[in-house]
C-alpha cells in the first residue's frame, strides 16, 4: 500500500475527502454570513441557530406532513428565509441605526431563544433523518467507500454557491446588492428600495443557513444544538477570510474544511483546534483576512 | 385476670413501640428522610435514567409506605445537565440547606465524580445507580457512596471475552474522551489481551460527537476485525448509524457496542441492531418478577424499564430498609448494615455490598434479537449466559481503593 | 475642618461635596449589607453572586468604558479557575490566596497575548477575534490532562487563609470572597475615574481625535484589556475556591454570552450595573434550575436579551440614573 508520510493513501485521501465535505459545509454558511454582513454590517449570530430550523423544518415536514426530502430541500429554506425576513423587518430594522454590535447581540438573543425553545420540546440527543431513498449505498471509489448522499452534499453546496456567486457577481439585482453594500444612502437616492433590498438579503442569507441544515439532516442527528458548536468554527472561518468577498468566504470555507482533515490523519486531538490556529496566524500576518480589505 | 395479662402485655408493647420510635426519631436527622435524586434530566442520558429514574424512585418510597418507622420520606430532584459544575453544587446545596440524607441516580461519570467528592467532605452519602466508570469504586472510592447497578469491569468481561472467544480478536477502539469512556476503554484492554487478543488501535472523540465519519474511517482503515464502542448514549447510536452508512459490516468488520442501553437498541430499532452482543446487568423480561415490576412500571411511564432505572428503585429499597432496621440515617451506620445483608430482589441475584461500596451481582450476557424473532416491541433482548456475581466484577485483590487492605 | 469653613465655600463645591458625602453613605450602606447578607441568605449562592458581580464588572470595564466589546472572557474565568484549583489541589501546602494570586496572574499573562492580538481590531471585528482566541483556548483545556477535559478539576481543598484561618466555613469563605469583590472593584472604581480612566473614555468617543492629542491608544487599550483580563481571572479563581473545582462551563463561549448579558442588563459603562445584573442573572438561574421552569433558563435569558438589546439599552441601573438626573436636577 502506498504510504504518505507514514499513512496509508486510502485513508489519506479519504479523509480529504470528508474535510471537503464539511468544507462544504462551512462554505455555505460563511457564504450566507458574509452576504448578509455585506449590507447589513451585522454578524448574524443566530445563523447556526437558522441552519438548525432548517434541519428540524426537514424533519418536522417528514413526521407530520408527509414532506419528502427533495421537496424539503426546497421549501426549509423558503421557510426559514421567510422567517428570517420576519425577524428583519420586526426586530433587526429597529436597531440598524445603533452600532452594529447590538444586531450581533440581538441574534446571539435569538439564538438562545430558538435553541432553548427547541431543547424543551426535542430534548439535545438529536433524532435521525433516512437518506432518501435515490441516495442510499456508496460507490467503491478505490480508496474508499464514499456514501452516494455525501457526495451529493458536496456537489449540491458548491452548485448553490457558485450559483449565489454568478447572482451577486453577475446580475442586475446582484449589482444592486453590490452597490448597496458600497453606498446605501446613493441607491436611496436613485430610487432603488433599499429596505425592501436589506430585508431580501437577509432572507436569502438565512435561507442559505437553512439549505445547509436540510443538507445535513440526513447526515448528523438533528438536534437544537447542532448549529451553534458549528457556527463558532464558522466564525473562525469568517475570520481567516475576512469579511471581503463573496468567492473568498467559499474558498476559505472548502480550504478549512481541507486542512481540517488534514489534521485528522496526523493529530485528530487537534482537529478541533487547527482552524483557529490558522486563525492567529493569519491575524499576525494579515489582520483583514485573506480576501478581506484593510479596514 | 386474662383481661388485664392481655392489657399489660398490650402496655408493654405499647410502650416499648413508643420507645422505639422515639429513638429511631431521634437518630433520622431532622425527623424525616431526605432524598434527592440527580439525574440528566434532558440530555443525551435522559432516556437511560432521566424521568423514568425518578418514577422509579417514587414507586420505591410508595412501596416503602411514605414513612421509615414514622419519618415521613422527602424526594427532591434537579438536572445535572451532565455538567460536574451544576451537579456538584446542587448537592452542596442539598447538603447545606436541606440537609439531605442520601443522594439517588447520578449519571454521567464525571458529575458522579464530582458529587462523591462533595458528599464524603460533607459526611452524606450517595447511592450510584447509572454511572459506568469502575474507577467510582475504585480509585475514586470513598465511605460515603456505593454502586448499585454495573460498571465498565463487567461490560468488558462480558462483551469483551464473548466477542474474542468468537474469533474477534483484533479491535480498533472508539472510545469517548472522559472518565468513562477511559475506564472502559482500560477494562476491554485488559480483557481483550487476556484472552489471547489485541487491540491495534483506536481514536479517543469529544463527548458528545454528532460526526464519526472520520473516526469511522479510521477504524476501516486499520483494519481491525472489531470495531470496539467505549462510549454511550447518543455517541454510540452515532456510531452506530455512521458505520451502517459507511458500509462497514458489509465490508467485513464488526462492531462492539460495549455500553448499550435498552432505550437505544428501541431507538435505533432491530433492523440495526440485530445481534448486537451486551452484557446488562438487568432485563425487564428476564422472569416473573422482572416482569411483574416491570409492568407495573409501564403503567406509570409508558415505557420499559432500563437497567438503572429498575436499579433505582432496587437500592433505594435495600436502602429504606437499612434506615428502617438501624433507626438512623448515619452514612456510616446505613452502610455497614447493608454490607452485612444478602442482596436478593426482582433485580439484583446473589447480590454483596463490598467494603469498596461496590454492590457485585449476577450479570447477563444478552444478545439483540432479529426483528422476526422479536414478538412486540419491548421484546429485545435474548439473554444468552449469566455471569456471577464473583466473576463478573473487579476483585478485591486488584482494588486500589483507600477503603480496601490489600 | 470647622463649620465656617463649609459655609464660605463656594455653591458648586459645596453641592459636590455634599454629593461626595452622599455616596460615601451609600456605600457605606452597601458594605454593611454585604456584610449582613450571609446570616439572610445561603453563603455559597451570595458568593457565586459576588464571583460573577466580579467577573461582570471587569468585563464591563472593558466594554463600558474602552468600548471593547469582548466576546471571549469566558477564557480569563476559566484560565484563573484551572490554574488556581490546579496549583491548590496538586500542592497542599500551598495556601488559597496564594492560589488566586498565581491564577490571577496567569490570566493577565493570558490577557497581555489576547490583547496584542485583537485591540487592533475595532467593533466587530474585535468580537469574533476574541471569540476565536476563547474558543482555542477551550479546545487547550479540553485537551490538557491537568484540567480533566470533561470531568473538569475536582478535590481542590478551601485551605487556611494565610496559613491561619480555615475556608472550611462556608460563613469565613464568604468574608473572604467579599474582601476580593470589595478590592476588585475598588480598583476598577479608580482606574474609571483616574486620568487613565478619562483618556480611556476618550478614546471610546473619539479614536482618531485620541491620536491626533498625542495619545498612544493602543497602548490605552491594552492596559485596559490586561486589567479586564486579571479580574476575570480573579473572580474565576476565587470562584474555584469557593466550590473546590473547575470545570469547561466556565470556558465555553456561552459563559462569554452570559456575561455580556449581565452587564446589558445592569447597564453598560455604570459601575453597579454589572453587579445588579450578575446579580439578577444567577439569582435567576439558581430559582428557575429548582422550579419546573428549569429547563426554560436559556430561552428565558434569550428573551432578556433581546428586550435589553431592543429596547431597553441603558440597562436596569442606566436607566435609574437617567430618571434621578431628570428628576433631581
Amino acid at each position: 500500500m502506498t504510504m504518505i508520510f507514514g499513512v496509508p493513501l486510502a485513508v489519506f485521501l479519504g479523509q480529504l475527502l470528508l474535510g471537503l465535505i464539511n468544507g462544504a459545509f462551512y462554505a455555505l454558511l460563511s457564504l450566507g454570513l458574509a452576504v448578509i454582513f455585506g449590507l447589513l454590517k451585522i454578524v448574524n449570530f443566530a445563523h447556526g441557530a437558522m441552519y438548525m430550523l432548517g434541519a428540524f423544518a426537514t424533519l418536522l415536514g417528514m413526521r407530520y406532513l408527509g414532506i419528502n426530502y427533495w421537496t424539503a430541500l426546497l421549501l426549509a429554506p423558503l421557510i426559514v428565509g421567510l422567517f428570517g425576513m420576519l425577524l428583519e423587518r420586526t426586530m433587526l430594522r429597529r436597531i440598524a441605526h445603533l452600532d452594529h454590535l447590538y444586531g450581533l447581540l440581538l441574534t446571539f438573543g435569538l439564538a438562545l431563544i430558538f435553541e432553548g425553545t427547541l431543547v424543551n420540546f426535542f430534548g439535545v440527543s438529536g433524532a435521525r433523518y433516512p437518506t432518501p431513498e435515490l441516495l442510499q449505498g456508496g460507490f467503491q471509489t478505490g480508496f474508499m467507500f464514499l456514501p452516494k448522499y455525501r457526495a451529493f452534499v458536496l456537489v449540491a453546496a458548491i452548485a448553490v454557491c457558485l450559483f449565489t456567486w454568478y447572482m451577486i457577481e453577475r446580475t442586475r439585482l446582484g449589482a444592486y446588492l453590490r452597490a448597496g453594500t458600497e453606498n446605501p444612502a446613493l441607491m436611496q437616492a436613485f430610487g432603488v428600495n433599499v429596505p425592501l433590498l436589506i430585508t431580501l438579503t437577509y432572507g436569502f442569507g438565512v435561507a442559505l443557513a437553512a439549505f445547509a441544515g436540510v443538507l445535513a439532516a440526513p447526515l448528523y442527528p438533528v438536534s437544537p444544538t447542532m448549529g451553534s458548536n458549528l457556527l463558532i468554527v464558522v466564525f473562525a472561518v469568517v475570520v481567516i477570510g475576512g469579511m471581503g468577498s463573496i468567492l473568498g468566504a467559499v474558498l476559505t470555507g472548502l480550504g478549512m474544511g481541507l486542512i481540517e482533515g488534514l489534521t485528522k490523519v496526523y493529530y485528530p486531538e487537534a482537529a478541533n483546534t487547527v482552524i483557529f490556529l490558522v486563525m492567529i496566524l493569519v491575524l499576525l500576518l494579515r489582520p483583514a483576512g485573506l480576501f478581506g480589505k484593510e479596514a | 385476670m386474662t383481661f388485664i395479662k392481655k392489657s399489660l402485655t398490650a402496655a408493654v408493647a405499647l410502650a416499648a413501640t413508643a420507645a422505639m420510635a422515639t429513638t429511631a426519631q431521634a437518630e433520622i436527622s431532622d425527623g424525616e428522610v431526605r432524598i434527592g435524586y440527580l439525574a440528566d434530566m434532558s440530555g443525551t442520558y435522559r432516556d437511560l435514567a432521566g424521568p423514568g429514574g425518578l418514577e422509579a424512585l417514587r414507586m420505591a418510597v410508595e412501596d416503602f409506605g411514605g414513612n421509615v418507622n414514622g419519618a415521613p420520606i422527602q424526594v427532591f430532584s434537579a438536572d445535572d445537565r451532565n455538567s460536574a459544575d451544576v451537579g456538584a453544587s446542587t448537592v452542596r446545596e442539598w447538603i447545606d440547606t436541606r440537609n439531605v440524607d442520601m443522594v439517588a441516580g447520578l449519571v454521567a461519570s464525571s458529575v458522579t465524580i464530582a458529587v462523591t467528592r462533595v458528599l464524603e467532605e460533607n459526611n452524606s452519602f450517595g447511592i450510584v445507580s447509572a454511572s459506568a466508570a469502575s474507577s467510582i469504586t475504585n480509585e475514586h472510592c470513598t465511605p460515603n457512596h456505593i454502586h448499585w447497578v454495573y460498571d465498565t469491569y463487567p461490560l468488558a468481561n462480558g462483551t469483551a471475552r464473548a466477542v474474542v472467544e468468537q474469533g474477534g480478536d483484533s479491535w480498533f477502539m472508539l472510545t469517548a474522551d472522559y472518565a468513562f469512556g477511559h475506564a472502559l476503554e482500560g477494562d476491554v484492554t485488559r480483557v481483550v489481551e487476556e484472552a489471547g487478543g489485541e487491540i491495534i488501535g483506536g481514536v479517543r472523540h469529544p463527548f458528545p460527537t454528532d460526526d464519526f465519519s472520520s473516526y469511522i474511517l479510521q477504524a476501516q482503515g486499520s483494519g481491525a476485525k472489531i470495531i470496539g464502542l467505549a462510549n454511550a448514549g447518543s455517541d454510540t447510536v452515532n456510531s452506530i448509524m455512521t458505520a451502517s452508512q459507511f458500509g462497514v459490516v458489509q465490508a467485513g468488520q464488526q462492531l462492539a457496542g460495549l455500553l448499550v442501553f435498552l432505550n437505544d437498541v428501541y431507538a435505533m430499532g432491530l433492523e440495526d441492531t440485530q445481534g448486537l452482543l451486551l452484557t446488562t446487568g438487568w432485563y425487564w423480561n428476564m422472569d416473573d418478577e422482572s416482569r411483574e415490576w416491570s409492568e407495573r412500571y409501564y403503567e406509570r411511564v409508558g415505557r420499559m424499564p432500563t437497567m438503572v432505572q429498575a436499579g433505582i428503585y432496587s437500592s433505594t429499597m435495600h436502602y429504606l430498609q437499612a434506615v428502617e432496621a438501624t433507626g438512623s440515617d448515619d452514612p456510616a451506620t446505613v452502610r455497614e448494615y447493608m454490607m452485612g445483608q444478602e442482596i436478593n430482589d426482582f433485580f439484583a441475584r446473589n447480590g454483596r455490598l463490598r467494603e469498596d461500596g461496590r454492590m457485585v451481582h449476577d450479570m447477563y450476557l444478552a444478545q439483540v434479537k432479529s426483528p422476526a424473532e422479536s414478538e412486540h416491541e419491548w421484546d429485545l433482548y435474548e439473554i444468552l449466559s449469566t455471569i456471577p456475581a464473583e466473576e463478573a466484577y473487579r476483585p478485591l485483590s486488584e482494588s486500589q481503593c483507600k477503603l480496601v487492605q490489600n | 475642618m470647622s463649620a465656617t469653613q463649609t459655609q464660605t465655600l463656594p455653591p458648586s463645591m459645596k453641592r459636590q461635596r455634599r454629593a461626595d458625602m452622599r455616596r460615601n453613605v451609600f456605600y457605606l450602606v452597601l458594605i454593611g449589607i454585604g456584610l449582613v447578607a450571609p446570616f439572610v441568605a445561603y453563603p455559597v449562592f451570595l458568593m457565586k453572586v459576588l464571583c460573577f458581580a466580579l467577573f461582570a464588572c471587569a468585563f464591563n470595564l472593558l466594554l463600558g468604558y474602552a468600548g471593547l466589546l469582548s466576546f471571549g472572557h469566558a477564557a480569563f474565568l476559566a484560565t484563573g479557575g484551572y490554574i488556581t484549583g490546579y496549583l491548590l489541589a496538586s500542592y497542599p501546602g500551598l495556601t488559597p490566596e496564594l492560589g488566586i494570586i498565581a491564577g490571577t496572574l496567569v490570566a493577565v499573562a493570558l490577557g497581555a497575548v489576547f490583547g496584542a492580538l485583537s485591540i487592533r481590531r475595532q467593533g466587530i471585528y474585535f468580537a469574533m477575534v476574541t471569540l476565536a482566541l476563547a474558543q482555542l483556548v477551550f479546545f487547550v483545556y479540553v485537551q490538557s490532562p491537568f484540567t480533566g477535559g470533561e470531568d473538569g478539576l475536582h478535590g481542590v481543598p478551601r485551605g487556611e487563609l494565610f496559613g491561619i484561618i480555615s475556608l472550611r466555613s462556608n460563613l469565613a469563605m464568604y468574608y473572604f470572597v467579599f474582601a476580593i469583590f470589595l478590592f476588585g472593584f475598588a480598583l476598577i472604581q479608580r482606574a474609571v475615574h483616574s486620568p487613565y480612566g478619562q483618556v480611556l473614555k476618550a478614546i471610546r468617543e473619539n479614536e482618531p481625535r485620541a491620536i491626533s492629542l498625542g495619545y498612544n491608544v493602543d497602548a490605552y487599550k491594552l492596559v485596559a484589556f490586561v486589567l479586564s483580563a486579571g479580574l476575570a481571572g480573579l473572580a474565576g479563581s476565587t470562584k474555584t475556591v469557593v466550590f473546590q473545582l473547575a470545570s469547561l462551563t466556565d470556558a465555553h463561549w456561552h459563559m462569554s454570552g452570559e456575561v455580556i448579558l449581565m452587564t446589558l442588563l445592569g447597564g453598560v459603562g455604570t459601575l453597579f450595573g454589572p453587579v445588579v445584573g450578575a446579580g439578577i442573572v444567577v439569582s435567576l438561574q439558581h430559582m428557575l434550575a429548582q422550579s419546573p421552569l428549569g429547563n426554560w433558563v436559556g430561552p428565558i435569558l434569550g428573551v432578556i436579551f433581546v428586550i435589553c438589546v431592543l429596547s431597553f439599552r441603558s440597562g436596569i441601573v442606566g436607566e435609574i440614573l437617567k430618571s434621578y438626573r431628570k428628576n433631581f436636577k
